[in-house]
């Protein structure tokens, strides 16, 4: 009912409410006219002011307040603000400048404005257009104007004119393109090898330690092997064997990690100054280690090829040279030097030589000295012919060898006594140094040297056994069980004082097997070979010779005659019932056991102390005896009772100290106290027995050799008896002059007493 | 390893003795895992020997199949060439070139 235009003006200031309160702030404004009664529309209005009940009350200051109202051109879309990441500050900034425009409507035309720049240069290429055709256009109707005039006219240039795009031909030519074809080689890949290997912190630590390990076994052996490093430093120097021995187990310990430690220590041992001289060599030998166990068969043949044409003349006099003037000098011999075996470690006196009795070319020597005071260790080398520059295997031990001996049936054991007094077994195959048995203190060793070792023959062959022999008297006899050597004392030699330079352990017992149990009568023989005892010869410091009976422990028999120590005696290979006896009272003298009384048969006077003796095996009345002035004297009982066939010098400076003849071939091996082993060949006139009607002729030794088949073994039976018999002979003879001369000198005497009586 | 102890001393012993000029080492490839001597002499021995070595092994082998070849001897008027082979335990071959003559 209010009139609106009232209310419109109060609300054109505010539009707002006020509440009953403030009618009497309104009493300045004009009162509102009352509305005009009803009924009477032309009346003038009354105004009346009418308050809602929900106006907002406001007073008068708050309504004279100006309230500004500002129209602005924005863009009620467009976003207050614009954040921008600023990637100088690098962080989000607030850009106030908004664009505020807003295209309603917009469409793309072709119309341009004359005064537009565009419109400027489509005019100017649109006149030149249109001048450039008049000019060709006047070009053609002059041409035109000239051909007819008849001139020699060129068409005008018409190459620049504006071309139709639609209606316009190009065209062109191409050369022919070869096909690409690809063409190449490719080489075959070298062979390559991968190997693998890793590397971390702890390994490179273990192998700091192993070398500081190598670095102090290297010094630790530096003055040991000090004397020897000018020939290791050159390795390709002359085959001294002691050297290369050191450098070789050094080398190959250098180059493997696993076991340089105990290489080092073994090279340690065996002067490992050498060391240092072969780790220069480490690369090369990387791959030769890896190819090792297989180079090593093909090397050690290749190496006894070498020798062999190094050393090709000595091996064809040892096949095929005769002395052409043994023909001119019967009864006369001589002996040809061939190798020379040294010791693989330092000047040792050879103590023990023994052959193989399986391989005729294959030697064991044993190693150690005689002298009571200077002791060293010992060795025992088994050497071959065929590579007489290094030695097949080499076993090292404690204390100086003193015997050597192989097992008839199995000649890969060897069996050795040493000085301290033990006794060992060695496999001769292994190349290691350690023995398959070794007698210790606790399992009964000898309190002695040993002197000899000898295997006996078991026919039944169920246990090995070997007897030795020592200066403490005791004769023991060892069993080989499976875990260790078993002694069992034989006999004991009698608390004699004179017991010392020790006995010899008969081999004819090893012999026995074949042939009767030598020593004794044809009684006791029965009884001996059921019992399968030994018969053992000792000699004794004082010069007597005893013979036992092991079976029953008794003396047998006694033999006096040398004047001094006797070093060595020996059976006869042929006989059983001769034997000899090599003493330092310089003398050789043959005896005959049947005939203990008679003294010695034969004497030989050699010119010094005899330091072996040895019967040969071809021939029954031949033997051999090294003295020690360095001669070898072969004697020939059949042709000359009196002197040696041949006595040669044959070392320089050195005691020779054993004697082994060979069962094959016509050579002989002398050891002497340098440590050196010569190979001698015997002249023909030394190797038949001359003197005799069945002195063997082209072929000795085949016949001596035991041969497989009845009819090679009658005639090796035929032999031995041919030869026994021819000894028997000669003893005879020899008796006969000695008793004749003993009659003669006891009849000169008695005349000579006659005569002085009277 | 007491093996390769015994190879490597067999190995300088070769080298020291009289008139040999040099030692090699071949493996089945033909390749020389150890030489004495120079590279080019190396290189031609290796490859020479190698291919003669084989054909030796299988003329001894055709003729009789149970046979194996043992060592090899090339004489020749200046020196005299050794191989042994081994043929078990890997394909190797040791080579020794050896002048007998000299002193």
């Amino acid at each position: 009912m209010a009139p609106f235009g009232a209310l419109l003006k109060r609300g054109g200031k505010r539009g707002a409410h006020r509440d009953k309160a403030q009618a009497q702030a309104d009493a300045a404004e004009p009162p509102p006219l009352p509305p005009p009664p009803i009924g009477d529309e032309f009346a003038v209005p009354v105004r009346e002011y009418v308050r809602p009940d929900n106006q907002l009350q406001l007073s008068e200051a708050q309504l004279g307040e100006e309230m500004p109202r500002m129209l602005t051109a924005t863009n009620p879309t467009a976003p207050k603000n614009l954040a921008r990441f600023n990637m100088k500050e690098r962080c989000f900034k607030f850009d106030a400048m908004v664009d505020q425009t807003v295209a309603h409507y917009s469409s793309s035309g072709w119309l341009l404005h004359k005064s537009s720049e565009e419109a400027k240069k489509q005019g100017d290429a649109e006149r030149a257009e249109a001048e450039a055709a008049a000019k060709f256009q006047s070009e053609v109707e002059r041409a035109a104007r000239e051909k007819e005039a008849g001139m020699d006219v060129e068409p005008p240039d018409d190459s620049r004119q504006l071309r139709n795009r639609f209606n316009f031909g190009d065209r062109a030519a191409q050369t022919f393109n070869y096909p690409l074809r690809e063409g190449g080689t490719m080489t075959e890949p070298p062979p390559t090898a991968t190997t693998t290997g890793s590397c971390s912190a702890w390994e490179v630590y273990d192998e700091y330690l192993r070398d500081a390990e190598r670095q102090r076994a290297e010094e630790a052996a530096k003055p040991k092997g000090g004397a020897r490093r000018p020939s290791t430093a050159a390795p390709g120097h002359a085959a001294a064997a002691a050297a290369p021995p050191a450098a070789g187990a050094a080398g190959g310990g250098s180059t493997l990690q696993g076991p340089a430690a105990e290489a080092a220590a073994a090279a340690a041992q065996r002067g490992g100054a050498a060391a240092a001289a072969a780790r220069g060599d480490d690369d090369g030998d990387a791959a030769l280690s890896a190819a090792g166990p297989a180079v090593a068969a093909a090397a050690a043949i290749l190496d006894r090829m070498v020798v062999q044409n190094a050393l090709a003349d000595v091996a064809m006099d040892f096949k095929y040279w005769d002395d052409a003037t043994d023909s001119f000098r019967p009864g006369e011999g001589s002996l040809l030097p061939l190798w020379t075996f040294k010791c693989p470690r330092g000047r040792k006196h050879v103590t023990s030589i023994a052959w193989s009795p399986a391989y005729t070319d294959m030697f064991a020597v044993g190693y150690g000295s005689f002298h009571f005071h200077r002791q060293t260790g010992g060795l025992v080398a088994i050497h071959s012919l065929k590579n007489p520059a290094a030695a097949e295997n080499v076993f090292v031990t404690a204390s100086g060898v003193m015997a050597v001996d192989f097992h008839p049936t199995f000649p890969n054991l060897l069996a050795i006594g040493c000085y301290d007094g033990s006794v060992a077994v060695f496999d001769a195959r292994r190349r290691g140094g350690a023995p398959l048995y070794q007698a210790t203190a606790r399992s009964g060793k000898h309190s002695d040297a040993v002197w000899q070792v000898a295997w006996q023959e078991d026919e039944l062959q169920k246990t090995l056994q070997f007897a030795s022999v020592s200066t403490d008297g005791d004769v023991v006899l060892w069993t080989l069980t499976r875990s260790e050597l078993a002694p069992e004392r034989l006999m004991r030699l009698g608390a004699r004082a004179a017991l010392a330079a020790g006995g010899a352990v008969a081999a004819a017992a090893a012999a026995a097997a074949g042939a009767e149990a030598p020593g004794g009568g044809a009684a006791a023989a029965a009884a001996r070979r059921v019992g399968g005892g030994v018969c053992m010869h000792f000699h004794w410091a004082d010069g007597r010779e005893h013979q036992y009976l092991a079976f029953s422990s008794e003396f047998l028999a006694s033999f006096s005659g040398h004047g001094m120590a006797v070093y060595s005696v020996r059976w006869n290979r042929l006989h059983p019932s001769v034997f000899l006896s090599a003493s330092a009272d310089w003398s050789l003298r043959v005896w005959d056991a049947r005939r203990a009384a008679a003294g010695p048969v034969l004497s030989f006077d050699l010119g010094d102390a005899v330091g072996d003796a040895a019967w040969a095996p071809y021939a029954s009345t031949v033997a051999a005896a090294v003295t020690d002035d360095g001669r070898v004297h072969v004697i020939d009982v059949a042709a000359n009772r009196l002197t040696p066939l041949c006595s040669q010098k044959v070392v320089r400076s050195a005691r020779l100290t054993r004697l082994a003849f060979n069962a094959r071939h016509p050579i002989l091996l002398v050891g002497d106290s340098k440590g050196n082993v010569t190979c001698l060949k015997l002249s023909p006139n030394l190797r038949r027995s001359g003197g005799g009607a069945a002195g063997a002729g082209a072929q000795p030794h085949a016949a001596a050799a035991p041969a497989a088949g009845v009819g090679a073994a009658a005639a090796g039976e035929r032999f031995e008896a041919a030869e026994r018999q021819r000894l028997d002979g000669v003893l005879e003879v020899a008796l006969k002059g000695r008793r004749a001369a003993v009659a003669a000198a006891a009849a000169e005497a008695a005349s000579g007493g006659s005569c002085a009586a009277a | 390893m007491a093996e390769i102890a015994a190879v490597e001393e067999t190995f300088k012993r070769l080298q020291s003795h009289r008139g040999v000029l040099g030692v090699l080492v071949v493996n089945g490839d033909g390749i020389a895992i150890r030489s004495t001597f120079d590279n080019e002499t190396t290189v031609a021995y290796a490859a020479l020997v190698s291919g003669f070595t084989v054909k030796a092994r299988r003329a001894v082998r055709q003729l009789d199949a149970d046979n194996e070849l043992r060592f090899l001897r090339i004489r020749s008027r200046k020196h005299e060439i050794m191989v042994a082979p081994e043929f078990e335990r890997g394909e190797y071959a040791l080579v020794v070139v050896q002048d007998p003559a000299a002193e």
